[in-house]
């Protein structure tokens, strides 16, 4: 009978029409992001151009909000947000807050010009060869930030450019949550 | 045969040992590490294959010519050369990026979805061949076709 084909064929169709449309629902831009939430790996990246060498250690930084950026100098987002990430760097810089730029793939002397040509850098870059810490990071590109609490958990990260807005937002709860000092390190 | 073709002949066959002799390219060996270097390419290569290159549209970091994918690979390396399985260089790679980052997802939840789909639609189809077949060779016996 015609009836008992169309509901066979529409008890076929229907679970495949469920399928796309799940498919619809999802954004397949969207990239997927397992560190929220959990702990920040540990890296020792040395700092660019300290003397005597100097590096960087997350571990110590246990107590504090540590925002990590990952940039390069051939990356065209990363000068929309630099400004933005070194003035936040001056404001929270007092009240315990340590930004970091780390170079992604590209080479300390570009890193270097590009930071000279941007009129400087209010925050130590790190250098990550053979790019570990980013792959430790889980990192898609540049730019990405991620904001560590003081526990050493990754509460945001951010792909694309973030805002002195966007930092604000989220580094103040952090603040609020385990008051730090001013002055203390 | 001539005395000439005879010199020739003897030369030849007297020559014959020396270029037997002739020594060869040395055969690697596990003492020289060669052969554990050539099984842990071919590791890498079976692991990378199997991992998404995360900046490419649907390539592996084994076939991808990006910066990434390649100290992905060279992540790859250590990994293995420091005695991981690779299980769990993959399963590093998967908490970083997540199950994303598979080519060949885990068989479990939803992803049983992409596995049991497609042995659905061949047992449907074979099921709905055999009834067809079974209706045609009715029909064909002389017998009357009766619409299900």
């Amino acid at each position: 009978m015609n009836w008992r084909r169309a509901l066979i064929g529409v008890g076929i169709a229907l679970p495949i029409i469920a399928l796309l449309a799940y498919g619809m629902t999802t954004d397949p831009k969207k990239l997927p992001s397992t560190l929220p939430g959990r702990p920040a790996p540990e890296f020792a990246l040395r700092v660019m151009d300290s003397a005597p060498p100097d590096t960087v250690r997350l571990s110590a930084h246990r107590g504090q909000v540590v925002v990590l950026n990952f940039w390069a100098s051939w990356c065209l987002e990363c000068r929309v947000e630099h400004g933005d990430l070194s003035l936040v760097s001056s404001m929270y810089g007092p009240r315990g807050v340590r930004f970091y730029g780390v170079l992604y793939s590209d080479t300390e002397a570009n890193g270097r010009s590009w930071i000279r040509e941007m009129g400087g850098q209010a925050y130590p870059a790190l250098v990550d060869d053979g790019s570990r810490t980013a792959i430790d990071y889980g990192l898609y590109g540049v730019p990405e930030t991620f904001i560590i609490d003081q526990q050493g958990r990754v509460v945001h990260k951010q792909i694309g450019p973030i805002t002195a807005q966007q930092l604000s937002a989220i580094i103040d709860p952090l603040l609020a949550a385990t008051p730090v000092h001013p002055g203390e390190t | 045969m001539s005395g000439a073709h005879r010199v020739i002949l003897l030369l030849a066959l007297s020559g014959a040992p020396l270029f037997a002799q002739t020594p060869a390219t040395p055969v690697p060996s596990a003492a020289d590490g060669v052969v554990r270097e050539t099984e842990l390419d071919r590791q890498v290569k079976h692991v990378a294959s199997q991992l998404r290159c995360v900046v490419c549209q649907g390539l592996s970091i084994q076939d991808s010519p990006s910066t990434l994918a390649q100290e992905m690979r060279a992540v790859v390396r250590e990994q293995l050369a420091a005695g991981r399985s690779e299980q769990e260089v993959k399963d590093y790679f998967a908490a970083r990026y997540g199950e994303w980052v598979l080519l060949q997802p885990k068989a479990s939840g939803f992803n049983l979805v992409v596995y049991l789909l497609p042995v659905a639609a061949i047992l449907g189809g074979a099921a709905f061949v055999y009834v067809r077949a079974r209706r045609w060779t009715r029909r064909d016996a002389g017998q009357p076709a009766r619409e299900a």
